[in-house]
Parts: C-alpha cells; structure tokens; sequence
C-alpha cells in the first residue's frame, strides 16, 4: 500500500521535508516510486507564478519534440530550472536523460483571452504534448499549470531524493503546498504516469488502497471529458470525479464525498435534503469508489483536502501548528517534521467525515 | 393381428410409460384420481392362475376377473411424467419412467396441428453460459472482507430513468445544491422483479401466493421486491390497497385487463410500483401470449373483460410501426395515465435488434423511458407452440453485455436502467446468476418459472410436466380447475418463495464481499473470469486457465 502525504504552510518549504514526513513510513511501501506536486512556489520561479509551468521527463528527442510543438504553437519560454543530478553509482533509480521544468509565456493571441479560455488551452497543450512524446516513445508530461511543479521518478524515494539533490535545501526549488506519495508497485504497471499524485486543470490528487470500482469508473468517465485518459492507476479516477464534481459540474467541494461513497439508500431518506443527495447517488452511481481508500487533494486554490472510504478501512491524520500543517498515512511521518506540535489536537477523520485546510490555514472538518 | 393396426398407438410409443405393480396396489384408486390427465384408469383384466389346493400336486386353472391399473394408450391421454400418481400412493405401486424410445413427437402431430405446451425452451439447458463463468476477482488483503455477516450493504437498483449528472436540476445556494426542477420518477427496488405472470396464466392461488410473497418481504423483511402484474390486469381489490405500491402494472399488446386499471385509477391509493410496457417475450418472440380457453375462467373473464375463448395477445402491438412509436406510446400512457409520477419501462425480446432499440431510447431526448427490460429465450412459462418455445429466442447473456456496451460507449450507462431475464436460477441457484448478470451489466434481473417451481411446480426442462397449456395443471398452479386450485397451499406456496429469497439475499451478499462491493457491482465486469475463451472474447471477460 502507497504511503500518503501533504504539507501545507505559510512559509516555503523544500522537498526535503516532504521525504523526512514520507521515510518514517518507509516500511509501508516497497520503494518502487516517488512523486511530488509543488504549488504556489517560491525559489527558482517565484517570479512566474502567472505563467504556465511545464513539467516533463524526456529523452534527447523528445525535449526536441516538445520545443517544437510549443514553438509551432507560439508558447515561448521565460524561465527554465533543469536540476543537475548527483549522479552517484548505485542508486535505485530509472532516471531519463532530461528532467525540465519550463515557464512559458502563453501565445499572443491568448494573453488577452478569459481565465478559462486559458485553462482549456493548458490543458490542451499538456494531453498534445503527452501523444506526441508517446507516439515517439520519448517522454512523460506531468503537468502544465501556472505555480505548479511535478516530479515523478521509478526506483527508491530517498535514491530518487538523493539524486535531483532533494536532501540538499539550497532554496532552489520552494513550495508552500506539497502533495507527496512514496509508491507501492500498484496493481498495474510500474510507469512514471502511474506514480501519484495525478494533475489535472489544477487539481492534484494522491490516494491510497484500492479501487474496486476502477472498471466502473473508467468506462464512464472516459466519456466525461477529454482529459481522463491514462488510467494507469486504480486511483486516477479520484482526482477525474473530482474534477467533474467541482470544476465540470460546479457543485460545491462537500458533494465530492457524496459522490465518491455515497450515503446508504436509508441514511439519505432520513435526511432533510434527500432530494438532492439521492439524485446524486442515482446519477453518478458510476463515479460511486468501493473498496479501502484515503484520498489527499489539493485544489486549485491551494487548498487541501482529505477524506476515506466509507468504512475507514486505510488510515489517514492531521496535524500541525500555526504555520505548517500535514496531513499524513501514518503519525510518525507527523512526527518526524513537526515535533512540536500539539499531538492532542491530531485530526483522525472518520468514514464519513472531509477535513480541508483552507488557504488561510484554517482547518474545517464535515461530516457528509 | 388383426384386430390391431400397426398404426395404433401404444403404451411404448408415449413419452412416459406407467409401471404399475399388482402385488403392491391395494386398488385405493388415489393415483388415478389425482392424474389430472387421465393417462390411467382402473380397468379389470382377465387373468389366469394356476392352483393346486390338494395334498398331493393336482394343478388347475383358473380365470378370473382382477382389477388393475392401466396406461391410457392414446396422444391426448399421454402421461406428462408429473409424477402426482406416485406422490399419493401409499404403497409405492406406481411408478412412471421416461420413453427414451417415444415416438410421441411423430404421432402428437396427426392431427394436422402444431403441438402445444407450456414450460421452459430446451436451448443449451445442459451447458449454460453463466457456469462458464466464476467470480474470479477476490480482493486480496488490501480490499479487507467487507464480512457479509456484519457489514451494511445497499442491494439496491434504480427502476426509473436516471438523469446524466449534467441534467440534474440543480442550483447552487452557497455551499449546497437545492433542487428546483422536476425529475423522472425512480423507485430503487431489491434488484429481483417477480416476473410478468397473469392472473389467468397463473391460478388465483398462485399468483395470490407470489403476491403474498412480495408483501411478505417488503414489509417484514424490508426486501423492496416488486411484482409484475403481467398482462391481464390485477384484482380491483389489490388495485384499491396499499400493497398495489410493490405492484408492476403490465400492459402488453392484448391490452387485457387495462380497461380495469384505467377505472380504478382513481381509487388507487397508492401509486403503483411502475408500468412495464411488454414489446415482446424471450421464450416465444414473435409469438404473441396464449391463454387457452381451458383457463379462461369465469373471474379470468371478469377481469380481462372477455368471453371464455383463446385469447390471444398479438405478436406486437397493432398499430405501432417502429420504435420512436413505441416511445411515444410510453410517453402517452404515462402522461395520461400516471401523471408523469410512476416509472415506465419497456420489455423486449433479445434479438439481434435489441441493441438499437436500446440505443434509440437511450438517445431519447424526453427521458421517459424508465427501464429496458430484456428477455432471453430460457424463460418462459406460457402456453406456445413447441417448435417455438423450443427453436426461436435469443440467449441472455451476449445481449444485455452488448446493450451494457451500448451504453458505455455512449457514456450514458445507468440512464436506462437494465433488467434481464430468461433462465436466471435454472440451476436452483439464482443468486450466482444475477451476481454475474449485474457483473455483466445488469441492474437487476426478472424471475418467473423459479416462482412457479418454488409454489411446487415439477416442470423441467426436460420434457417433464409442461403441461401448462392444458388447464391441468397437477400442482394447482397453471390452471383455473377449481378443484386442482385447491391443490396449492397459498400459504406453504408464499412461504417457500420467502424462504428462497431470502436465502437469496444472503447468497448474494456473500458474493458482493469477497469483491470488495457494498453496493451492487453494476457493470463490474473485471471480476468475473472464464476457462471458455470464446465467452472471454464476447463477453469482454478476463480469460482464465
Ligand atoms: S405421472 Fe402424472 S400424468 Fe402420469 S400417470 Fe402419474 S399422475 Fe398421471
Ligand atoms: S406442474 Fe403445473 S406449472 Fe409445472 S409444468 Fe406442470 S402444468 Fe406447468
């Protein structure tokens, strides 16, 4: 089972502390990943936060491909941060020729177009990009979104870590919200894409357990939207239903829970809005996730979020200070990066219970 | 010789032959008063012994006159292997036995007529697809027993035509959505309907007894099962009670008894369970119903508004030309009927056409229609030709997969929700069935014939019984003969099928466990496995070996 985890403080934090929060856990997982999404940075791009932010693994040719589409396609570079590997022998790592996160400018004719005119072109660009490197057999796009950066990497997390010099906090590469998962082989395919999180339009999403309604899931929501693709994971399909909950359908966050492990027929009807509950439970009975689960998101605004399956089959705690707060698979991970929190006051959320961090910090807790 | 032809028909040319034993019999008469089809009768016959009463050996013959127990030698006196002569023996003198060397399928048709009979199509009965196929995916450690013994579980499925979620009349109020439009009707039932069975086709008694049943579990058990009226209308008196909201109301093409229910709407006190519009059957497509005049009883009569003759429902409904008609048709008699306030579906036959039917409804822009109910050729209970019953019909399985498929591609599974049915719980064992009928894409099943066989009917698929056509129904069940009515206890009858079901229930649970599932695993097809890779290929189905 993958281990799980977020940061989220006022001030910037370096990778390094998403893998000391992740390696107490180690014994849970079986080394065979690492992945991280970074959001609202600081450090190399803290001056490009408007501008989208590219996020690739790529061969020689594929970087070529890459340049050229975005060339053809009037996208040009502003500022490009390669790390430089620590490329010591023997570590466990699969690690491609290039790793390059790249600003861009959005083309002319764009700059004056809506918010969302420019979302749909992100995301656009970011599935374009993955055929083509794809078809060439040449690379792997993770995101492309303004103030976000991802990484994903086969092998061990604290060889991966070692290698893109992850251990060393030299304010390169700074973040203020960090979603993080140390990988467990999943019941598909060891590849780079199948690592979690999972980026979408702004969404990141890592869970852990199993899907047992990944089938369901996929074949109806490859219906539902041009970027559900991949599946690669059993997972993927939390962060797609989340993404058509919020940002397709527009419901607000607390209908996500609903939809995902809906209430039982007989709890509904002793609700006062079973109306509108059952509806939900009646027409995404698809998106409907069975089987043990912990879900972390982050939103488009920064903020976090967790919650369970509905028997609270997979672990999961909150916990944090002023500043800083973490969400967690296990407490020693808590440990480990805020030893001077108060334990008292750890959130375990329960089976039907959401727990978000709000940008300002402020944690609120909901029972579905 | 010359008193015989060759041509006369004789015990050996039946397909069951009678063995009945002297020396056993104590002549009560109980067999052949219980043999609904007069295939015995008490007869004397000359016999001879040889006696000698003297000290020393002195042999004489003797004639004298004994009765016995004969097998009728005729076609319409052919006995059907019910087996009812042997049941109410006290002596265990009378035994029937299958004619492998019958030539009943030659002489049954001198008369120029098709044979008739009721019961089950003999399609593959030895070799079904459904036990080709096992629940193969177990959810390992990661995927903890969901323990069917403790855990809650929601077996529940959608009667009613869902709304994709962009459709949903929402509006958003702050941190909530508030409903402020009307949506179609939907009523989430137990996954099992008891088939579409008439009153007529049914005895009184039996089909009181599955409706007794169906109340029995809705309210004792909390079992939300719901019972198709069939075609042939409903007692005005259940019409009128509360019990019509665990009722089907049927329409089908004869469109009898809907002249009944149309006048009682307006004493309804309850809405019905839903309307299900019968295109066509699996076990005879194209075939339309039969309901011999033998069993046009005088409350048959009543109900249906007709006088005692065949009645026969047509093959189609007359006057519909194509599907878009049929819609419409829905669309009418729910409006005007119902009021928009009770779910409507639709039943097919299987066929190679089921497929766009569906996806016309599917792509039906009004959202009216409520279900698509498929049935395949293993079902059926009627009376029918045999050459029909035995040679027409499409299995199950392979359509509602390609239906489910239908709806996948289009993104709209779960919209028009599927129910199939013709040969589920063959074996006895329903709940194994439906667990992979819903794997495969079914929201829920219909069963009919495992009603009748739980209110004690001998049928099988082999030839036994199937007498349903004849109004002489042995176990009371199929016929209107008050006095063989009487033959079922509506009370054992209603507790077996409650029994069954929820035996049934448990069953089903614990399928659902292993798979990780607390809610029905619609369309789940991933966990399913076959050793049959031609299944496999055309199921869409993990090949196993
Ligand atoms: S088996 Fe049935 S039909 Fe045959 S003789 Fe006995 S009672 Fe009559
Ligand atoms: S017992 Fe009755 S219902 Fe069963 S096959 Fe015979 S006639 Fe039909």
């Amino acid at each position: 089972m993958c281990r799980i985890g977020a940061i989220k403080s006022k001030n910037p934090l370096h990778p390094s502390q998403a893998l000391h929060l992740m390696l107490p856990q180690q014994e849970g997982h079986d080394n065979s990943g690492f992945a991280m999404v970074m959001q609202d940075l600081e450090g190399e791009f803290a001056d490009f936060k408007a501008k989208p932010l590219l996020s690739l693994a790529c061969k020689q040719d594929g970087l070529k491909l890459v340049q050229d589409y975005m060339d053809a396609n009037n996208f040009a570079p502003i500022k490009e941060y390669i790390p430089k590997p620590n490329r010591i022998a023997g570590l466990d790592i699969q690690a491609l020729p290039y790793y390059v996160f790249r600003a861009y400018e959005y083309p002319e004719y764009y700059r004056h177009r809506s918010q969302a005119e420019k979302e749909e072109l992100l995301v656009d660009t970011r599935l374009a990009l993955r055929q083509i490197l794809e078809e060439a057999g040449e690379g792997y796009v993770f995101s492309f979104w303004p103030d976000v950066l991802t990484l994903k990497e086969i092998g061990d997390p604290a060889d991966i870590a070692t290698y893109f010099r992850l251990w060393e906090d030299n304010g390169d590469l700074m973040a203020r919200n960090i979603v993080v998962q140390c990988r467990q082989n999943t019941n598909y395919e060891v590849v780079r894409y199948a690592a979690h999180p999972f980026f979408l339009q702004g969404y990141t999403l890592c869970a852990n357990g199993e899907n047992t309604f990944y089938t369901k899931n996929k074949e109806y929501q490859k219906s539902l939207h041009r970027g559900y693709i991949g599946f690669e994971s059993d997972s993927q399909n939390f962060l797609y239903t989340l993404h058509y909950v919020h940002r397709q359908l527009n419901w607000p966050l607390v209908y996500y829970k609903h939809v995902i492990t809906p209430l039982p027929f007989d709890e509904i009807e002793r609700r006062p809005d079973r109306q509108v509950l059952g509806a939900i439970r009646q027409s995404l009975g698809h998106l409907e996730i069975n089987g043990p689960n912990t879900i972390i998101a982050m939103l488009p605004d920064g903020s976090m979020m967790t919650c369970c399956d509905s028997k609270k089959l997979r672990p999961v705690v909150i916990g944090g200070d002023s500043t800083t707060i973490a969400i967690s698979s296990e407490v020693c991970g808590l440990h480990a990066i805020l030893p001077g929190r108060d334990p008292e006051k750890d959130i375990y959320p329960n089976e039907r219970e959401v727990v978000l961090i709000k940008p300002d910090m402020e944690v609120e807790r909901w029972k579905q | 010789m010359e008193t015989v032809k060759t041509q006369d028909i004789s015990a050996n040319d039946l397909p069951w032959k009678v063995e009945w034993s002297s020396d056993r019999c104590t002549m009560c008469g109980s067999c052949v008063a219980a043999c609904t089809f007069q295939a015995i009768e008490a007869v004397v016959e000359r016999r001879s012994i040889t006696v000698s009463t003297g000290t020393v050996p002195d042999p004489s013959r003797r004639h004298l006159a004994a009765p016995a127990i004969k097998q009728k030698r005729s076609i319409a006196h052919a006995c059907v292997g019910c087996g009812m002569c042997e049941k109410v023996c006290p002596n265990q003198a009378i035994r029937t036995e299958r004619n492998a060397d019958s030539r009943a399928n030659l002489l049954a048709r001198s008369g120029g007529a098709p044979l008739k009979r009721g019961g089950r199509a003999n399609l593959g009965t030895a070799d079904r697809v459904l036990d080709k196929i096992v629940v193969g995916r177990i959810s390992q450690m990661t995927d903890p027993a969901l323990d069917s013994e403790r855990h809650t579980f929601d077996v529940l499925a959608p009667f009613g035509r869902v709304l994709p979620p962009s459709q949903l009349p929402f509006s958003i109020n702050g941190e909530s959505l508030e409903m402020n439009g009307k949506m179609p009707p939907v009523n989430w039932i137990y996954p099992v309907i008891f088939s579409d069975m008439s009153i007529g086709a049914l005895s009184t008694r039996a089909w009181e007894a599955v409706a007794m049943a169906t109340a029995y579990l809705n309210e004792k058990y909390g079992m939300p099962i719901r019972m198709s009226s069939g075609e042939g209308g409903m007692p005005v008196k259940l019409m009128e009670s509360d019990y019509l909201k665990y009722s089907i109301i049927q329409i089908a093409s004869g469109h009898f008894g809907w002249n009944r229910i149309i006048k009682a709407m307006p004493k309804m006190k309850v809405e019905p369970g839903g309307i299900l519009i019968k295109i066509g059957q699996g076990a005879k497509p194209g075939d339309g119903g039969l309901l011999p005049a033998a069993k046009v009883a005088e409350h048959v009569q009543a109900i249906r508004g007709v006088p005692k003759a065949d009645l026969m429902s047509p093959p189609n409904h007359q006057g519909l030309y194509s599907i878009e008609e049929s819609v419409q048709k829905m669309h009418m008699s729910l409006n005007a009927a119902f009021k928009f306030r009770v779910p409507v579906a639709i039943k097919c036959a299987a066929s190679a056409t089921s497929v766009s039917v569906y996806n016309n409804l599917l792509r039906d822009p009004y959202y009216i229609c409520g279900g698509f109910f498929l049935d395949g050729i293993q079902g059926g209970t009627g009376a029918a030709n045999e050459v029909s019953l035995d040679h027409t019909g499409h299995p199950i399985v392979s359509k509602l997969r390609e239906c489910y498929q239908a709806a996948v591609k289009q993104g709209r599974q779960g919209q028009i929700p599927l129910w199939a049915g013709g040969g589920v719980g063959m074996t006895g064992n329903a709940a194994a069935d439906v667990f992979k009928m819903i794997c495969l894409g079914a929201n829920g099943v219909f069963m009919g014939k495992l009603l009748a066989q739980l209110l004690g009917c001998v049928g099988n698929e082999r030839g036994r019984c199937n007498a349903c056509n004849t109004g002489l129904c042995p176990t009371g069940i199929c016929t209107q003969d008050p006095r063989l009515v009487k033959r079922l206890d509506i009370d054992k009858g209603a507790q077996n099928i409650v029994d069954y079901m929820l035996a049934f229930d448990s069953e089903l649970r614990k399928l659902m466990a292993p798979v990780g599932n607390s809610s029905l695993p619609v369309g789940r097809s991933d966990a399913l496995v076959t050793t049959d890779k031609a299944v496999a290929d055309k199921l869409a189905i993990q090949y196993a070996c």
